[in-house]
């Protein structure tokens, strides 16, 4: 480390909140990882070793990074693409078209994208093409250097690459890999897709011109190696402008991760999940408490965050429920219990709850039939119930439906409802109707 | 409130506004603001006030993309952008046409109200959606209202998971504060703050839907100052106010809560100084006066759709002899038909109980039969074949147990003897 003498700048707290927010921030909503992504280094070689034959010396290739959603293929590919583009033959050369199967629908919508991207819609002008062959064979010798000897380098990435497989015929694809098979042109065509069995869904004609060569990104991390992750991701560059502040940030930051309970919350959230965007989910809502009476990140913050991340929607709506529909929830949690969850109808809800009004002599919950209707319109609003898939043309009253909240969930929102008759409480408690 | 004020890089001010229109709503407030940051930074999606860039959209309104695309490039970039989109454009047309544009110094906003409709949309509008900020490489957050879990609109393969933000419901408390805001301007707070209180007793146990408490809230209030206006109590009287709008509170359940009535009709009926007699309301006109014939035929309808078929001998037959009781009188809770609803019929049973029940000798005429059309046309009956079977056409009876007897009353037929469940 070495020692700068009298130029430390220390910049006021604010400024430096201010900029620890705009890092982070962009570390977690854009993805500009902290360079060196940890644990992938062999498939990052792999790639980088593919995407230079192609680039430098003219050999087609084509490669399919599959992992599940967030384990970093994206970033993976990115900073393979900026280690390459730093070597000023492969700045030069490579063209890049990067498509995507949610925009590119269609593989007429693509071909246009190609040839956008590529910037030769002026040579393509108004030609009518009588195939998506010929199309493509074009707009690839069109790229050829001015010696006519080879054609420029063209890296294709397909994200969603399975959703490119439904396409009609999948001609994109068969084409594509197609000319990384033949000596048209040095083509690199790389998919990235969140699927596994990916290979079933290209035909046999295209899966034959496919190289068959994978990457995965199956994270194969162990706690300790998540905890390191984690303080990678909340901790400051060296190139930070106020290097006293960077310094105690990172230190609060490893005084956290040592922190007892927050070890625990951690390992709540790694035996859910391992990937990156479940993390920088949690970290982001950390983040947004940093201000400038609270500059740093507590323990009570990762706590909170945690329990909004972890929170159960459902649970949380059936707290909002009025009386009469809070009512009719209980009577359908009966009616799956003695019933063993077979789909039930609001006749039989309205009966259920009338057995238990017959044995209370309370008149506090004697609602009108219209009032109990109008209540279970609610629900089915809310999407509590939901109509089993039959014939729409029976009675609303007689319309099968099915709960789709859980006991648990019900019996949590009962604790948790504010004021809940006790009545109530008890009806939903017991064994039977 | 204090909460809400400390926001760096927001003008006080406009905070304050914000934070009046956003009554008992700080926590969730300060939690937004607190997560979109300083405006020129960026922030995740998943709920505007402050004057930031935003394309506010209600998904009920864009039934085709194309409207979407439109009104989001308007409110950004004005209409000349908007006007750069194609005729029927794809999701590329969008995103090309916005990366062109200038990158945001401030982070922008694009709120979809209803987004449960975005699921129906294309399937790949809602992922693209979500992962816009990556699309068009850009500083835009895309915020989705909905009063529907998350984990229904997740697609089948996944997609980038957004930031939920839960907003409780309103408490009781919360409630009262709220509605009390709208006080009239001639009357005390007090005053009105205790008429909330009770319409919130009334009201609370059944509906905590806000804007529905305060539709009611502003339909009632001059009913219940009808007595103050009139001289008859003071303000401090309040155990007469409460006599004088409680049963009107009531019968407002029954009749505007459920829009039986319009509110124009209750308001109406409200300036009429005398009752008179019971509001009719919309199910009120659904009661229709049938000829003599189609009643029995309703009757018989009824009697076949909710009799299992066995049991018409016992019921029809002068002398039916004897039928075992140990499995006439078996049933299971469940299957009582009244509760799993009406049971399709055969044409020939129809007619068959219609002969028995019916007083007289009755000739199978056409016009016998043009009745039972015109019972499916009111949809008091209900078709279960198709249209193109012809020679047995199946039934079901479409009315309810009160319907029924109301209807054999008129007639002096005594229903209840003839149906199995009550047996």
């Amino acid at each position: 480390m070495s020692k700068r003498k009298g130029k430390i700048s220390h910049q006021p707290l604010g400024e430096c909140i201010t900029q620890v927010q705009r890092i982070l921030r962009e570390r977690y909503c854009q993805q500009k990882l902290a360079k060196g992504l940890d644990g992938v280094g062999a498939q990052h070689k792999h790639l980088e070793e593919l995407l230079r034959r192609t680039a430098v010396y003219g050999e087609s290739n084509s490669v399919l990074i599959v992992g599940p959603r967030g384990a970093g293929k994206s970033s993976l590919l990115r900073s393979v693409l900026q280690e390459l583009l730093e070597e000023k033959e492969v700045q030069e050369n490579l063209l890049q078209v990067h498509l995507n199967g949610l925009l590119q629908t269609d593989d007429r919508i693509a071909l246009k994208e190609i040839t956008r991207q590529l910037h030769l819609e002026n040579v393509v002008g108004e030609k009518v093409f009588g195939s998506f062959a010929e199309n493509l064979a074009f707009l690839l010798e069109a790229l050829k250097k001015g010696d006519r000897t080879s054609s420029r380098p063209v890296l294709f990435v397909l994200d969603e690459f399975d959703l490119f497989a439904h396409h009609k015929n999948q001609t994109l694809l068969y084409n594509l890999f197609d000319v990384s098979q033949s000596t048209q042109a040095p083509v690199a065509v790389v998919g990235l897709t969140c699927r596994l069995d990916v290979l079933e869904l290209l035909e046999k004609r295209v899966k034959s011109r496919f190289s068959h060569r994978q990457i995965h990104l199956l994270s194969g991390l162990t706690f300790s190696q998540y905890l390191d992750r984690v303080r990678a991701q909340l901790s400051l560059s060296d190139d930070f402008c106020d290097s006293r502040f960077a310094q105690e940030w990172n230190a609060s930051v490893k005084n956290l991760i040592e922190d007892k309970s927050v070890q625990d919350v951690l390992q709540r959230h790694f035996d859910c999940s391992k990937d990156f965007r479940s993390l920088h989910v949690l970290l982001m809502l950390c983040l947004s408490r940093v201000t400038l009476a609270k500059p740093t990140i507590k323990a009570s913050d990762l706590l909170d965050a945690s329990r909004l991340c972890l929170a159960d929607c459902k649970t949380n709506m059936l707290h909002g429920l009025s009386i009469v529909e809070l009512c009719l929830i209980i009577a359908m949690k009966h009616l799956n219990d003695v019933y063993e969850g077979e789909p039930f109808n609001l006749q039989m809800v309205h009966n259920e709850f009338k057995k238990f009004l017959q044995r209370k002599s309370n008149s506090m919950y004697n609602f009108s039939p219209p009032v109990i209707v109008k209540g279970f319109e609610h629900l089915q609003q809310l999407e509590l119930v939901r109509p089993v898939d039959g014939s729409p043309k029976t009675q609303r009253e007689y319309q099968m439906m099915r709960l789709m909240v859980d006991r648990s969930q019900i019996m949590e929102a009962l604790q948790k409802y504010p004021q809940c008759p006790t009545d109530i409480k008890q009806w939903a408690l017991s064994a039977f109707a | 409130m204090a909460g809400l004020l400390e926001h760096p890089g927001y003008d006080e001010e406009r905070l304050k506004r914000a934070a009046e229109q956003l009554p008992c709503r700080e926590v969730q407030a300060g939690m937004l603001l607190s997560l979109m940051g300083e405006s020129s930074q960026f922030s995740f999606l998943h709920l505007l006030f402050l004057q930031l860039p935003h394309a506010t959209l209600s998904c009920v309104e864009c039934v085709s993309v194309a409207l979407l695309f439109e009104q989001v490039l308007r409110s950004f970039f004005g209409c000349d952008v908007a006007s750069l989109l194609p005729r029927s454009p794809s999701l590329t047309d969008f995103v090309r046409i916005y990366r062109q544009q200038s990158p945001a110094r401030q982070t922008r906003y694009i709120v979809m109200e209803k987004a449960e409709l975005l699921r129906d949309a294309d399937a790949n509008l809602l992922p693209a959606l979500l992962r816009l900020q990556e699309l068009v490489e850009d500083n835009v957050t895309v915020i989705l209202l909905s009063e529907i879990v998350w984990d229904t609109f997740r697609p089948n393969t996944g997609c980038l998971e957004p930031l939920l933000l839960h907003f409780p419901d309103y408490s009781k408390v919360e409630l009262q504060q709220i509605l009390s805001q709208d006080r009239h301007p001639s009357y005390s707070a007090e005053l009105y703050s205790f008429y909330v209180s009770i319409l919130l007793g009334v009201f609370y146990s059944v509906c905590r839907d806000l804007r529905e408490l305060r539709h009611l809230a502003a339909l009632n209030f001059s009913k219940f100052c009808e007595p103050l206006a009139e001289g008859k109590v003071k303000e401090t009287d309040t155990h007469k106010l409460w006599k004088n709008i409680e049963p009107h509170l009531k019968k407002a359940m029954q009749t505007v809560y459920l829009r039986e009535v319009s509110s124009l009709q209750w308001e109406q009926m409200q300036q009429m100084e005398e009752e008179t007699g019971a509001l009719k309301g919309l199910s009120a006109h659904t009661h229709v006066e049938l000829p003599f014939y189609s009643k029995f035929l309703l009757i018989a309808a009824y009697l076949a759709s909710y009799n299992p078929a066995r049991t018409d001998k016992r019921f029809f037959l002068k002398h039916h002899g004897k039928i075992k009781k140990t499995n006439f009188l078996k049933k299971n809770e469940k299957t009582t038909n009244h509760l799993l609803g009406p049971k399709p019929f055969p044409l020939d049973r129809l007619l068959a109980i219609f002969y028995s029940v019916v007083d007289g000798r009755v000739a199978p005429t056409a016009s016998i039969f043009s009745q039972i059309s015109s019972l499916v046309t009111l949809q008091l009956l209900a078709q279960v074949s198709h249209d193109d079977q012809l020679d047995s056409p199946k039934y079901k009876c479409a009315v309810s147990l009160e319907f029924i007897c109301n209807i054999s009353r008129t007639v002096n037929f005594d229903i209840m003897k003839y149906l199995y469940d009550f047996l």
